[in-house]
């Protein structure tokens, strides 16, 4: 299975912080591919608490998230899914 | 180097800062704020790499266990969604990127894994606090927090250099102290504080007060000349610190520490007198409390009650707010304790909005015009009737009084007393018994309170004059930025005719007044309080005897004319210089030359 990407707008006015990074990366853990996440240069493991915390994404911004494993499109769409709703 | 406050002479080093509290002390070193991540370089074996990642697993499996503990805990008192902020914690705990960084590291760098560890979270620590948002800037702490237990768990108990550990006598240097800090040090044999920030109001100097310590504060830049267990001066009337004095200076320092020891207990004849002027004006003098461990020290002094009992040790102390059977216990042991004598419990004075959900006191200073006190209060009636509840419990067990902190108008004052009323009629259908008859008294510490002392006093038993804030908000000088402290002054011709009116206005309506500041502690300005008709003096316990012996010392005509030609003059400095040679004619013995300035 072939390395899968999408572009995502963060849209929650809170942006990718504690609780709602926390939930990306319980998500993310769910899955056996490997899950990164790119915004402009930087990227970080997606599984990592860290990580997602050290990108800084606030509302606006766009990221990428790259799923690679047999995995990837339901890591994807659930990731997707997940950022879409806002709390 | 800034050469104003530092001098050299061989290898002896002095340092200016601010004299926070009287009084000498010399002893080694301690500094709290290095204590952190001291964490030495120590290099391993080859064979040992494999020990050493198995010791780092470990440690986070040992430090999710406390956290889950810890997480319970705060779950079956407050609710599961304030527990949920261990979720994060968590979190970083299982990071994967975090872990395999180590692991690489230790493998890589062949170096202990607490080494590898603690540089890891210092990268963290730097990357975080570069980052623009500030929200996810304050993570860092959250990550800190758990940085700090895993290496407590990696470096063992025993080993880590913590002031609990300790039992020698230490003189504590700081970049600042929180009030937690200083608690935790109540305990143990602590000679005297000198601090980088800070002036002579800031908690570090409050506290050494009432500890009957030396401290110097608004060093600037002492944790840096400083290492742990240098022999150290303070010299707490000069403002001075010595780092490795030379044996001339010792010996100097040995003989003004003796006989300040003699000064020390000169008052104590005086101790079950009344305070009374030579021509018969009754005033109180009372002592401060900020925590039940000082009572010894209190009653030692003769004090005949508490003016000021200071609640914020409570919240500060702690992760998760304090119940209210905890604050209950520890009012009723107080009001036990100085029963039959008056304690005035302060409801909650906290300033800024971090104090539940962070371990640590956030090292900058809250405003002061912000969100804290009965603002805060307030808007969080569920934390505010936990307390007035626990007071009005143990109400019933002695003379307690309570007052509201940072009132700025009687509609702050009309809705805490709602809240109150509340909690009473409760209190009444539960049949749980409390005083009916409780004062409640208003903190006058801002100046718009000051200026409507006559609307207050129609609502209140009682006033209580803050001066450490009203000073700070009438002159707009924050007490806590040591650029502008001389600026603030006690005497100021504007705090003078501030507290004339509050007192007056007050009289006027038939209540008492009484003030708690550091200034009720200072000869030359309790003399004048005492001419402006002050009823109470409230001060840490160590200057109680001595303003006592002011008081028993002077006429109340000869306070009221002091008081009178103060009015007149034009600075501060100008009333300070009147009222201290009017001092010396009326009671020279009461200002020592421990004292003069």
């Amino acid at each position: 299975m072939p390395k899968i990407e999408k572009e995502i707008t963060i849209t929650n006015p809170q942006g990718l912080h504690a609780r709602p990074a926390a939930l990306f990366v319980q998500v993310a853990a769910k899955f056996n591919s490997k899950i990164m996440v790119r915004k402009n240069e930087e990227c970080v493991n997606g599984k990592s608490i860290m990580g997602i915390l050290m990108l800084a994404a606030q509302r606006d911004h766009k990221v990428v998230i790259e799923a690679d494993g047999d995995d990837a499109q339901d890591a994807i769409n659930e990731l997707e899914k997940l950022l879409m709703q806002n709390e | 180097m800034n050469s104003k406050n530092f001098s050299c002479k061989m290898n002896e080093i002095t340092l200016k800062g601010i004299p926070a509290s009287a009084g000498v002390a010399y002893g080694s070193a301690f500094i709290l704020d290095k204590q952190d991540f001291i964490v030495n370089a120590r290099a391993i074996l080859e064979k040992e790499i494999p020990i050493e990642i198995a010791r780092f697993e470990e440690a986070l499996i040992k430090t999710r266990e406390e956290i889950l503990e810890v997480q319970k805990k705060i779950a079956d008192d407050m609710g599961m969604q304030h527990a949920r902020i261990f979720d994060a914690h968590l979190l970083v705990l299982e990071d994967r990127m975090l872990i395999e960084q180590v692991i690489k590291g230790v493998k890589n760098d062949k170096m202990a894994v607490e080494y590898i560890f603690s540089k890891t979270l210092q990268h963290y620590a730097k990357v975080f606090s570069n980052i623009q948002d500030e929200y996810l800037r304050e993570r860092k702490s959250d990550v800190m927090d758990v940085g700090r237990r895993i290496l407590k768990n990696l470096v063992g108990e025993s080993k880590w250099y913590d002031l609990d550990q300790l039992t020698e006598e230490l003189i504590i240097i700081a970049h600042d102290l929180s009030p937690s800090d200083t608690a935790s040090m109540y305990s143990k044999h602590i000679l005297a504080f000198a601090t980088d920030i800070g002036s002579q109001t800031s908690h570090t100097a409050i506290m050494a007060k009432s500890m009957g310590i030396p401290a110097v504060v608004g060093l600037k830049d002492a944790t840096l000349y400083v290492s742990n267990q240098d022999f150290v001066i303070v010299d707490g009337r000069m403002g001075l610190i010595i780092i490795n004095p030379t044996e001339a200076t010792r010996e100097n320092y040995r003989k003004e520490y003796n006989r300040i020891i003699v000064l020390k207990d000169r008052f104590v004849n005086i101790k079950d007198l009344p305070a009374e002027t030579t021509d018969g004006r009754r005033v109180e003098i009372l002592a401060n409390l900020e925590l039940p461990e000082e009572i010894p020290t209190i009653l030692k002094q003769g004090a005949p009650g508490i003016g000021l009992y200071r609640t914020e040790y409570f919240y500060m102390n702690r992760m998760d707010l304090p119940m209210e059977d905890v604050q209950f216990a520890a009012y009723k042991h107080v009001a036990e304790a100085m029963a039959p004598h008056p304690v005035t419990i302060r409801t909650l004075d906290l300033g800024g909005d971090k104090f539940v959900s962070s371990l640590d006191i956030p090292k900058d200073m809250s405003p002061f015009m912000g969100w804290r006190a009965i603002r805060f209060c307030l808007a969080r009636p569920d934390i505010f009737q936990t307390q007035l509840r626990a007071i009005l419990r143990a109400s019933a067990f002695g003379k307690l009084k309570m007052m509201y902190p940072m009132i700025s108008g009687v509609v702050e004052l009309r809705q805490a007393n709602v809240l109150l009323n509340e909690v009473k009629q409760n209190l009444r259908d539960e049949k749980i018994p409390f005083d009916e008859h409780i004062e409640v008294g208003c903190m006058i510490e801002t100046p718009s309170a000051a200026m409507t002392a006559d609307i207050l006093a129609k609502e209140s038993h009682f006033f209580s004059i803050g001066t450490n804030d009203l000073i700070q908000y009438t002159l707009a000088v924050d007490r806590a930025n040591e650029k502008v402290a001389n600026l603030y002054e006690p005497g100021h011709p504007a705090i003078l005719r501030l507290i004339k009116g509050i007192i007056d206005a007050a009289h006027a309506g038939g209540i008492k007044v009484a003030l708690c500041g550091e200034i009720s502690g200072d000869p030359v300005l309790a003399l004048i309080l005492l001419g402006l008709g002050l009823d109470e003096f409230s001060t840490t316990a160590l200057s109680v005897l001595q303003i006592k012996q002011l008081v028993r010392s002077v006429s109340y005509k000869d306070a009221q004319e002091v008081a009178r030609r103060v009015l007149e003059l034009l600075t501060g400095t100008e009333v300070e210089e009147f009222s201290r040679s009017r001092l010396k004619e009326l009671a020279p013995h009461v200002i020592s030359a421990e004292m003069e300035k």
